[in-house]
C-alpha cells in the first residue's frame, strides 16, 4: 500500500504523477527529453543506463520497466540487457558503453565518486562531452525517480508480463502523462 | 575544472542548465512548482528540505546555495545551521521535524522511508501532498547533487556569490532569466 492516497492498482510512478500532475508533467517531460530526445546514444542504450542505475538502487519497479523497454529496443540483441544487469563488466556490451555505465554506477553512489580517470576512460572509447553529460544526468535522474517511487512505497507489480507490456508501451507511446479514464 | 566545457561565469548548476537547455527546462519548471508553487509548506521550509538533503549528500555547492536561500527567506542564519546539526532539536515545528527526517532518509535510498516515519508525520498533521512534496523535493535534490558533483562543476568559496544567488532565488525563483545570464559575467567567483 502506498503511503499516500493514490489510485488503487495503478503501478509505480504512474500513480504518483496522477496524484500530483503539476509536478508529474515536468517529470515526464524530462524523461522524454533524456530518453527519447536527439542523441548519439541510442534509445536502447539510454534505457539501459536507466535500468542499470535502478537495479543498483534496488528499485524493482524502475529496473523492471526500463529493462523491458531496453529489451524491446535492442530487439534480437535483447540478451545484452540481462547480461549488463547481472554483471556489466563481463557482458558483451560495447567497450564505450562499459565506460559510460561505469560512470552511471558511480553517479548512483554519489556525484563525487566520478573521478577524472572514469571520464578519461570514456573519452578514450570515443565518448563525447554531450554523451558524458547525458550519462551523468540520466543516472542522476534515475536516482531521483527511484527514490520517488520507493520513498512513497508505490505499487510494484510482480508479474513479468506486466513489465513486458509496460516496456512496449514506453517504446511505442513514448513518455506521455497518463490520462484518467 | 568541470569535466565538460561550461560557461566560466556560471559555476555549479546554472552552467549545466545552460549547457543542456532542453533538459534544463523541465528541471527548472519542476523545481519552481515544488519550491515556489502553491503549498501549505512555506518557501523557507521547502528550502530547508533541499538543504538537509544536499548536506547529507555532501554537495557543497547545493548545500551552501540552499542554506543561503533558506536564510534569506527566514531573515536569520540559526535555523538552517541547527537543522544540519540535529533535526530533532532544531527550532522547527514537530511536523517539519518529521518531514525533514523523511527527506534525510530519502537521501540514502527511497526504501529507507519506513511506515513509522510516515505515520509520525501524519500524526503531526502532515497532509498527503506535504508528504508527497517532501519526498519529491528530496529526490530532486538527489538528482541535483549528483549532476553538480558528477560533472565536477566549480564550487565558489566566497560567501558573496551565494548571497547573490540566494537573493535571485528569493526574488525570481527557479525559472530561467528571460534575457539569459550574461549580466552575471564579471561576478566574483573563486
Amino acid at each position: 500500500m502506498a503511503y499516500i492516497e493514490v489510485e488503487e492498482g495503478v503501478p509505480g510512478i504512474r500513480s504518483l504523477v496522477m496524484f500530483r500532475p503539476e509536478t508529474g508533467v515536468h517529470l515526464y517531460d524530462l524523461a522524454r527529453v533524456l530518453l527519447r530526445g536527439e542523441s548519439t546514444l541510442s534509445e536502447a542504450e539510454r534505457e539501459l543506463i536507466g535500468a542499470y542505475v535502478s537495479g543498483r538502487n534496488n528499485c524493482g519497479f524502475c529496473m523492471n520497466s526500463h529493462a523491458a523497454a531496453a529489451r524491446c529496443l535492442y530487439g534480437q540483441d535483447k540478451a545484452l540487457v540481462d547480461e549488463v544487469l547481472k554483471d556489466m563488466q563481463a557482458s558483451h556490451i560495447s567497450d564505450k558503453m562499459k565506460t559510460l555505465l561505469n560512470i552511471a554506477g558511480k553517479v548512483q553512489v554519489l556525484g563525487k565518486e566520478v573521478k577524472e580517470e572514469d571520464i578519461a576512460a570514456a573519452r578514450a572509447q570515443g565518448a563525447t562531452d554531450k554523451e558524458i553529460h547525458d550519462t551523468v544526468l540520466i543516472a542522476a535522474t534515475f536516482s531521483m525517480f527511484n527514490r520517488y517511487v520507493d520513498g512513497l512505497a508505490s505499487f510494484t507489480p510482480t508479474d513479468p508480463a506486466v513489465y513486458e507490456e509496460m516496456g512496449r508501451r514506453m517504446v511505442e507511446k513514448n513518455y506521455q502523462m497518463p490520462q484518467k479514464d | 575544472m568541470p569535466y565538460i566545457p561550461l560557461e566560466e561565469h556560471l559555476p555549479g548548476i546554472t552552467g549545466l542548465l545552460e549547457y543542456s537547455p532542453l533538459s534544463g527546462e523541465p528541471i527548472r519548471e519542476l523545481t519552481q512548482v515544488l519550491l515556489r508553487g502553491p503549498s501549505s509548506l512555506t518557501e523557507a521550509e521547502r528550502e530547508l528540505i533541499a538543504t538537509i538533503v544536499s548536506y547529507r549528500n555532501n554537495c557543497r555547492f547545493c548545500m551552501t546555495a540552499h542554506t543561503a536561500a533558506a536564510d534569506a527567506l527566514l531573515g536569520e542564519h540559526e535555523t538552517s545551521a541547527m537543522v544540519k546539526q540535529d533535526i530533532l532539536t532544531a527550532p522547527v515545528s514537530n511536523k517539519m521535524k518529521a518531514l525533514l527526517t523523511i527527506a534525510a532518509q530519502v537521501a540514502g535510498n527511497g526504501k529507507n522511508v519506513t511506515p513509522d516515519l510516515i505515520q509520525k508525520a501524519k500524526d503531526e498533521g502532515a497532509t498527503d501532498i506535504e508528504i508527497h512534496d517532501t519526498v519529491l523535493i528530496a529526490a530532486l535534490f538527489c538528482l541535483y547533487n549528483r549532476y553538480v558533483d558528477g560533472l565536477a562543476t566549480v564550487t565558489p568559496n566566497n560567501a558573496d556569490f551565494y548571497e547573490g544567488m540566494a537573493q535571485r532565488l528569493k526574488e525570481h525563483g527557479y525559472v530561467r532569466f528571460e534575457e539569459g545570464y550574461d549580466h552575471l559575467k564579471g561576478q566574483h567567483i573563486e
